[in-house]
């Protein structure tokens, strides 16, 4: 068995990016599903007018904002689905598949956040 | 202690929904799952980003599409996992962080309050960004 000390992983850097995702989905996210979840789509607060909205996204600090928080908040989500998935299922033969495709995912959304807020907005 | 050998020959069966035997395995697993409804959710809000970019018409498509019945349901759930991830996200801050102040240890309640005021200012600020 190789010592623990001869094999560097990239757990702990994918850790940090797993709590920094954690706080930003809890702190940003509830908010945003209720307004245009739930409130907007029923009709009990006015969508916000497409002019305003535009001016909002465009913003530069609004743009790096977006990256962020979807980039962190799908890294979060992959690292937990992973196992959950492996858990729940006990499926920790397919790691390498699973967590390809996990983390997979995460890379491509971020890819679509840096596309839209900086290519196509 | 096993033998290794022991060990690699000897394995123990879990049945395949142990998660569902017991109340507090099955809470794990509700939380745990909270992560599909976050990752949904980023695609939603990507998705409007993409029609904002497309222009009036896009967004006006968006918005339609997010007042069919079946999707609010879906997003009624995915607002009760995402409000359950929150709590729980922030109830294990004062467990992952110990902040001492003048060589004492700030108490977990204090830390808990400060998430919370933390947590309603940036929710009220998003409120006035968004709709203000």
């Amino acid at each position: 068995m190789a010592s623990p000390t001869s094999k560097t992983t990239p757990e702990p850097f994918v850790w940090l990016l797993f709590s920094a995702g954690g706080v930003v989905a809890a702190l940003v996210l509830p908010v945003l599903v209720v307004l245009f979840g739930v409130a907007i789509p029923l009709g009990w607060v006015d969508a916000p007018d497409y002019g305003h909205l535009q001016a909002v996204l465009r913003n530069p600090l609004t743009r790096l904002a977006v990256i962020g928080i979807s980039a962190l908040a799908l890294v979060h989500a992959a690292h937990r689905l992973r196992f959950t998935v492996e858990h729940a299922l006990q499926l920790r033969r397919y790691d390498a598949v699973i967590a390809t495709v996990c983390y997979g995912g995460a890379v491509a959304g971020a890819v679509a956040a840096v596309y839209l807020t900086l290519g196509a907005l | 202690m096993s033998s290794p050998l022991e060990a690699r020959y000897h394995r123990q069966r879990v049945p395949l929904l142990w998660w569902a035997r017991r109340r507090s395995y099955a809470t794990f697993m509700l939380r745990e799952l909270s992560s599909v409804f976050v990752a949904l959710f980023v695609v939603e809000l990507l998705l409007l980003v993409r029609a904002v970019a497309r222009g009036p018409a896009a967004y006006q498509g968006f918005l339609d599409a997010m007042a069919n019945p079946a999707v609010i349901a879906v997003n009624v759930v995915a607002l009760a996992f995402v409000l359950l991830h929150a709590v729980t996200f922030a109830n294990l801050t004062p467990r992952a962080m110990v902040v001492r102040l003048r060589g004492r240890t700030v108490p977990a309640r204090l830390i808990l309050a400060g998430v919370y005021a933390g947590w309603l200012v940036v929710t009220v600020f998003l409120l006035w960004l968004v709709v203000g």
